[in-house]
Parts: structure tokens; sequence; C-alpha cells
């Protein structure tokens, strides 16, 4: 069965890149842009990676990585934070990101760095 | 009583110059040659009697001697070694800063200035860093554009980067790619137009906005007369650099013009000869606050006073400094100034004659007022407003050893001292 990411960004043309990279890559991707649906899909359909944008409206991606890690059966669930701020990223390592990528990022570093945190090879075919 | 060092270096110089014989000198002053010799190594202290006298034998004023417009000069000297750490073992000899400034004017005065210039530029690195760091505008700004370019760049290198992109897809992706670009655009220009609306190198704060207006009340001689307030100085404060400096003096005019209609320049200094500078007897004679009083007075050009004022929270407002007295340029002044008891006690008057530790024998008489005041009403918060007039004073009577701030204060006992001092200790007399 194809590995579950979850993509929480709320620009909708960013998701869609993301989403069509992911999705050619082999891996099924479902998509929130905001904090509340992103914590119930998280529930309902439990993922194998988050992929969260760290300025959100509302609930902002820290309070999300927060909530998320609050819950101890999310406690090992790889996160990977998107970030315009060098800044930002202290205070999302300590709330429990394992990943940073910085916006503006490449197709290719997102697609590498997604494969190592699932933990496979090159793409398939 | 402690009278610089430079004292006896100038003492000799004027003899020299006068072509006297050290034992003719002392002679005429009535002490030993010997000790005259250590007077002007500067290997002893004199005392105001025996100055006075050897002053006298040499026919010079004795305040030239003991005394110089060096002082604030080399205050300032003694700060910037405070703040750039350069004190101890190695450091800048901060006890031979006034021989450093009697011999070398120019240079002292250039470093005094470079220090001036270097806070100056700390500061507006501050100012723009704060901004960079809390603007919401700016923030949200770069936000915008990164977000808009990232999406561009994700899409670009999807149509790039896949040769077997279905036709949809592409269509797709050609659009989104159009919209981000336009957003990008827009982005773009928003953020230019709020950099260029942005203030200059000096709105970002070169000078200290109360600097600026200290500076430019220091070239007007610290007055504002009635005739000046009749003409408006309009031109002179829209030449002032930065926005907050203006608005700062606007105030401060503002205020002189309220005072000056309490207190007409004319009906003050007739007031002045005839109870004089007696804050609580004008303000009775007026019937207005010995605030207004206190300010007016630092206006007299005769009376050579200094004033400082501070609000609730000791912050200095105001700072006009007297001769012998200086003021700290930043940072906290001394506890121990009555200033500070005025403010614990809206009210009530508070006097005490002072010396500055480490300013030769120069005394000052400081009368301290301070009233609150609540302008939101009953139920809004209190504001204090402290002044404290600082009148020079020849008086005899017990002094209280103050200082300008703690890290260039002689004062060798003080029970008030927050950091250590730069400078040696001196007993207090």
């Amino acid at each position: 069965m194809a590995q579950h990411v979850l993509l929480i960004e709320d620009e909708p043309n960013i998701a869609e890149a993301i989403r069509f990279l992911l999705t050619r890559d082999g891996l099924r991707v479902s998509h929130a842009a905001e904090g509340a649906s992103a914590l119930s899909m998280l529930r309902q359909d439990p993922p194998d990676l988050v992929i969260l944008d760290h300025m959100l409206p509302g609930m902002s991606g820290l309070e999300i990585l927060t909530a998320l890690r609050a819950d101890p059966s999310n406690c090992n669930l790889p996160v990977m934070m998107l970030t315009a701020r060098g800044r930002d990223r202290e205070m999302a390592e300590q709330a429990g990101a394992d990943r940073f990528m910085t916006k503006p990022f490449s197709n290719a570093e997102i697609l590498a760095e997604v494969r190592a945190m699932l933990g496979r090879g090159s793409a398939p075919g | 009583m402690p009278i610089s060092a430079l004292t006896g270096t100038k003492l000799r110089d004027r003899r020299l110059a006068a072509g006297l014989r050290q034992s003719d000198v002392a002679l005429r002053a009535g002490i030993s040659a010997s000790y005259l010799n250590l007077i002007e190594h500067n290997r002893r202290k004199v005392t105001p009697e025996v100055m006075e006298r050897l002053a006298d034998a040499l026919q010079i004023d004795r305040a030239a001697l003991a005394e110089g417009r060096e002082v604030a000069l080399v205050e300032d000297l003694r700060a910037a070694a405070a703040r750039g750490g350069a004190v101890g073992e190695g450091g800048a000899e901060v006890e031979r800063v006034e021989d450093f400034v009697d011999r070398f004017p120019g240079w002292a005065a250039l470093i005094a200035s470079l220090d001036t210039r270097g806070r100056a530029l700390e500061r507006a690195v501050e100012a723009m860093n704060d901004r960079m760091t809390h603007d919401p505008h700016l923030s949200q700004s770069l936000h915008e554009l990164l977000s808009s370019l990232s999406a561009v760049r994700a899409t670009a290198a999807i149509l790039a980067e896949t040769p077997d992109l279905e036709p949809d897809w592409a269509a797709r992706f050609h659009r989104n790619l159009h919209q981000d670009s336009e957003r990008l655009a827009a982005g773009a220009e928003a953020l230019v137009g709020f950099l260029d609306a942005g203030q200059g190198i000096d709105e970002q704060g070169i000078a200290a906005p109360q600097e600026e207006v200290e500076d430019w009340l220091r070239g007007r001689s610290w007055r504002i007369s009635d005739a000046d307030l009749e003409t408006g100085l309009e031109a002179e404060i829209a030449a002032l650099a930065s926005t907050a400096a203006r608005s700062l003096a606007r105030a401060h005019l503002a205020q002189v013009r309220t005072d000056a209609a309490r207190l007409p320049e004319a009906a003050c200094l007739a007031a002045l000869e005839e109870l004089g500078p007696d804050p609580f007897l004008l303000a009775d004679r007026f019937a207005c606050s010995p605030l207004v009083v206190m300010r007016r007075l630092a206006e007299v050009p005769g009376l050579a006073a200094g004033l400082v004022s501070c609000d609730g929270s000791g912050t200095l407002t105001f700072r006009k400094p007297a001769t012998g007295f200086p003021l700290p340029r930043f940072g906290a002044a001394c506890p121990l100034w009555p200033l500070y008891a005025a403010l614990g006690r809206p009210m009530q008057p508070f006097e005490a004659r002072v010396q500055m530790a480490g300013q030769s024998d120069r005394r000052h008489r400081a009368i301290a007022w301070s009233e609150s005041r609540h302008p939101q009403g009953l139920r809004g918060p209190e504001l204090r407003e402290a002044a404290m007039l600082i009148l020079p004073d020849d008086g005899l009577g017990p002094v209280l050893t103050v200082g300008s701030s703690c890290r260039v204060c002689a004062r060798g006992d003080c029970p008030a001292r927050r950091e250590p001092s730069i400078l040696a200790a001196e007993g207090v007399g």
C-alpha cells in the first residue's frame, strides 16, 4: 500500500505542486489548508509523514505541531516544516519538528527529504 | 578638597609663562617652595584657600585654574572609556584623562565625537533590527513574496522537468504560474513601496531624539525668549533630522509657551530681582506651579542654572547641565540626587547643597519638587513629574556628594552605588 503524506499548507498553488510531485513519486497525498481540519484528518486517516507550513491562518504551524505531539500515538510521526525565516526554526525544533525546508525550496530538495524521512530509496520507475 | 590633577600642571605652566620662580610664588602665597613643587607636580591636592592665594600670587583668575570648558569633554571621555570597557590593565588611562584633554584637546574632542557617532550608529542598527524583526507590514510582505516565489519555483520546475506531463495538468500549472507571477509582481511592488516610503537614516535614530532636541536648545543657549514665541520657531524645528525630535521640540515649545503665559519674561525677571531664585516664593507670587517657575528660571541667562526633569519612572526627560554639574548623556542618573527624593514625595520641597564627586570644589544648590497629575481623571493613572533646579552656590554648610552616573563617579563610600566606577575612588569630605 502507498505511503501516506498529510500536507498542511494554505497556499493552494504550492499545495498543488507538492501534491503532484509526491503523487508521481508513488505516494498518497491528502491536503488540509488549516489547523482544525488537519487535526481531524490526522485522527481519521493517520499519515506516515506530515508536511506542515509554518505560517497558516488561524492556528499556526507551531500550534498544530504542539497539538500533534501532545497525542502519544503521534509522538514518533515524522514532521517536516516549511519555514520562511531562520529564527522560526529554533522554536519549531523545540516544538518537535524533525526536518525543515526553507521557502523557496526546490522540488528536488523536497523529494529527497521526503524519501529520506520515509526510509525510501530512489524513486520507483 | 579635591582639585583635579590638571590643576598642578596648569599652575606650573602659568608660573613659567609669567617667568616667575617657584620660591617667589611660594613666598607670595605663604607656602613653602617644596610644597608648591609637590602641588605643581600633581602630588598634593590643594585646598581652596591655598588655591586662591596661588591664583592671586600668579595674578590669574581662580576659576580658570580649577575649571575649564573641558569638564564636559573629560566627562564624555570617561563615559566613552566605561562603555568601551577600556578600563584597567592595558586599557585607557582614565586617571590621566584630564592631562590628555589638556595636552591634546583636538584628539580628545575627536575621540568623544567618534564615541558619540559610534553610539548613534549602534542605535540606528538597533532601530533597523527592531524594524526588520517586529514590523508586521514588512514581515507580511516578505511572507507573501516568499510564498508566491515558492509556488512559482515549484510549478515552473514541474513544467520544465516533467517530459510526459498530461496536457490538462500542463494547462493547470501554466494557469497557476501566471497567477503566482502576478502575485509576485504585486508583492514586490508593495514591498518596494513600503521601503521607499520608509524613513531615511536620520529617521532611524542616528541621534536619539532627546539629544537632538538638546543640541538644538544648546545652540540657542537653552533659551526661547518671549520674542521667539511671537515669531515661532517652526523653521528651526523643521530643520531637525527626525520626526521624533521634531515632535519633542514642538512639545517643548508648547510647554514654554504655556509657561510664558503664566510667567512672562519681564515679570519673571523683575520678581527674580526682588525675591531671588526661590521657586516657591515666585510660584506663590504668580499663583503657578513651582515646576513652571523652575523651568522659567532655567532660561534666565544670568542665573546659569541647570535643570533636570524626570517622569514617574525616574527617566530623565529634560537635561540642561550646569557648569561643573555634568549630566549623564544616557542611562540612569545618580540616585542620591534630591530629584529622586522629591519624586518619591510629591508636593514636598527638597533642597541640598551638592557637590559632584571628582569635580573640584564647585558646589551647587539643588532644589527639587514633584507633582502628580491625573490626565485621565479620577480613575486614570497617576503621572508624576519631578524637577531639580541646579544653582551655582558658594555658601557654607554640609555638602552632599553626588555623581552623574555610577560608572563615571568617583565617590568612594557611596551607599547607593549600582555598579563599580572606572575612576579611582575618593574619600568624602
